[in-house]
């Protein structure tokens, strides 16, 4: 058998083996919508720690982040930082926020501002938002998957075909069996791509240069900038930095998504607990960092720096092994993808088209209309990844900017009685009007800060001049907690 | 209101926002490595480490304030 049989075959075999679970796991059970969304809120610590670690390592840690480091140098240690950060809000605002959650049944982030605002247009707003800023993150994973098989095939199947068919699966998979068949396919994805990660982290070094610490001392021999900030950029300095760090560490739990797997949780304690544990998942992330800086080494002058970690496996490893990281990389697209149209597909139909355009729905015909746009979103998301070059990181960035103008409206949501819903609706529209007109004209970075960030620092300006100028509605919503 | 997070609870999980963040010009340097790591990169994995201790601390201050809240409140329904 040809290298390219082999690794494909493998591929294959554990996008296969994964799919299967992701079925089997709803054939069984009858899916309302809460049953499909949130799973009946009764997964405990091991489940929310699988679901939302499976959320956290997506292909953009794994090809992104070694792309970075491959393309970008030091300013790629953001991800470190921030990820760190990021179970730091986790832990002071989930709890509080899964407390409303049971007490009002809030399935998704958008129900949050209908119920503590009291108004179905910002919740609407809320979710088309949500919505539009999932697609880069959903492009991608898809663009993860089309680099694996790109590289998996010595370049003999084309990106085109090998998105399309991740598409379908993915899509074929939510469709049946919603958020319990996610969790578990991340069990066997997290523990392929965690060894597969410690595996290529440290035999990459070994084998080329003798070690970790010998590669890094070629690396800042041959080239003394790179490892520092603002490394191989211009504008990617210490006020970037640190302004994408605060951005993304305050941003991170405002993906719809993952207010979503919040609410599955049995108890606001286990998500206390949760965010402890969390940051020690991100220990591997180093050994995917160590790849991507060996391959500056290894492999120069590739044009594409996604493709920089899969490059160095195909040089370094025989080709079955090869297989099994393109496969783990092809679930770690998947898991994400998976959950991240089911969040968009019930926020739509939940939080938009029934509130806006169908009042009189009922809760069944929501569940199927959510079920629908599901399959309809995987194939916009499909459509504007052939049609884009971004990088990874590039692309999550994007969704961090638009996601994070939701932290005003939340945070101060459950902790400011006098947050209203005029000041939220003006400062939500300043700081999306910012982002899109900072990042559509090319000001990222502004001024050497991070262009998300400054829409955000204006976002909360607005927020808190409006609430103080108009009154406190909605305040009773918290008041009147049963605890 | 949601019941605000303690005073000890919140200083704690500011410090990794120090440690990772606004020192990253203090940090941000190759020498001296650190068992084999440049120094910036040694620094954020020990960070990694070091955050679960804090929010450990954390935790403990946030778990005694929610037995004072809910023996503060109603009869307790959960």
């Amino acid at each position: 058998m040809s290298p390219t049989v082999i690794a494909l075959v493998i591929i294959l075999a554990i996008v296969g083996i994964g799919s299967l679970i992701g079925f089997r796991a709803g054939a069984s059970k009858t899916m309302d919508l809460e049953q499909w969304t949130v799973a009946g809120r009764g997964f405990g610590l091991v489940l929310v720690w699988l679901l939302m670690a499976g959320e956290a390592y997506t292909t953009f840690s794994f090809l992104g982040a070694s792309g970075w480091a491959y393309s970008r140098g030091g300013p790629a240690l953001y991800i470190l930082a921030y990820i760190s950060l990021a179970y730091v809000m986790g832990f002071f605002i989930l709890p509080p926020l899964w407390e409303v959650g049971r007490a009002r049944g809030l399935q998704t982030q958008s129900d949050f501002f209908e119920k503590r605002y009291g108004s179905k247009p910002l919740a609407g707003l809320v979710a088309v938002i949500g919505v539009v800023f999932i697609v880069p993150y959903l492009q991608l994973q898809l663009k993860g998957m089309g680099i694996i098989v790109e590289v998996a095939s010595f370049g003999q199947l084309n990106r085109t075909a090998a998105m399309m068919i991740a598409g379908v699966l993915v899509a074929g998979f939510v469709f049946t069996s919603g958020v319990l068949g996610v969790a578990r396919v991340s069990i066997l994805k997290d523990l392929l791509l965690l060894g597969a990660a410690v595996v290529i982290g440290i035999a990459v070094p070994y084998y080329w240069f003798g070690g970790i610490g010998p590669m890094f001392r070629a690396l800042a021999h041959a080239h003394p900038a790179h490892l520092t900030m603002p490394g191989a950029t211009k504008n990617m300095g210490h006020a970037w930095f640190i302004s994408t760090v605060l951005l993304t560490g305050l941003g991170a739990y405002m993906w719809p998504h993952l207010i979503g797997s919040c609410f599955t949780a049995k108890s606001a304690d286990t998500l206390r607990r949760n965010a402890i544990v969390m940051p020690l998942y991100t220990l591997t992330l180093p050994f995917i960092f160590f790849a991507g800086f060996a391959a500056v080494l290894i492999v120069p002058g590739l044009k594409d720096g996604d493709l920089s970690l899969l490059t160095v496996v195909q040089k370094t490893f025989p080709p079955w092994f090869l297989g099994i990281v393109g496969g783990a990389g092809a679930l770690t697209a998947m898991v994400p993808s998976a959950i991240l149209i089911l969040t968009a597909a019930t926020l739509f139909a939940k939080n938009f088209y029934r509130p806006v355009l169908a009042p009189s729905m009922s809760d069944g015909s929501v569940a199927r209309l959510a079920k629908w746009a599901s399959v309809t979103l995987m194939g916009v998301a499909l459509f504007f990844t052939l049609t884009s070059g971004r990088t990874i990181v590039a692309l999550l960035l994007i969704g961090y900017a638009g996601v994070s103008q939701f932290f005003p409206g939340i945070v101060l949501g459950l902790f400011w009685k006098r947050a209203s819903k005029a000041g939220v609706f003006s400062g939500l529209v300043v700081g999306i009007v910012a982002v899109a007109s900072l990042m559509l004209s090319g000001h990222d970075p502004f001024m050497g800060l991070n262009a998300g960030f400054v829409a955000l620092i204006l976002n909360f300006a607005v927020t808190i001049v409006v609430s103080l100028l108009s009154g406190s509605q909605g305040a009773a919503f918290l008041e009147k907690l049963p605890s | 209101m949601a019941r605000k997070p303690t005073l000890p609870a919140v200083l704690l999980g500011l410090i990794p926002f120090v440690g990772v963040c606004f020192t990253v010009a203090f940090w941000d340097r190759v020498h001296p490595f650190v068992l084999g790591l440049p120094f910036n990169f040694f620094w954020l994995i020990l960070w990694t480490l070091l955050t679960p201790l804090c929010l450990w601390g954390a935790y403990h201050f946030e778990k005694r304030a929610d037995s004072r809240h809910s023996a503060g409140s109603h009869s307790g329904a959960r």
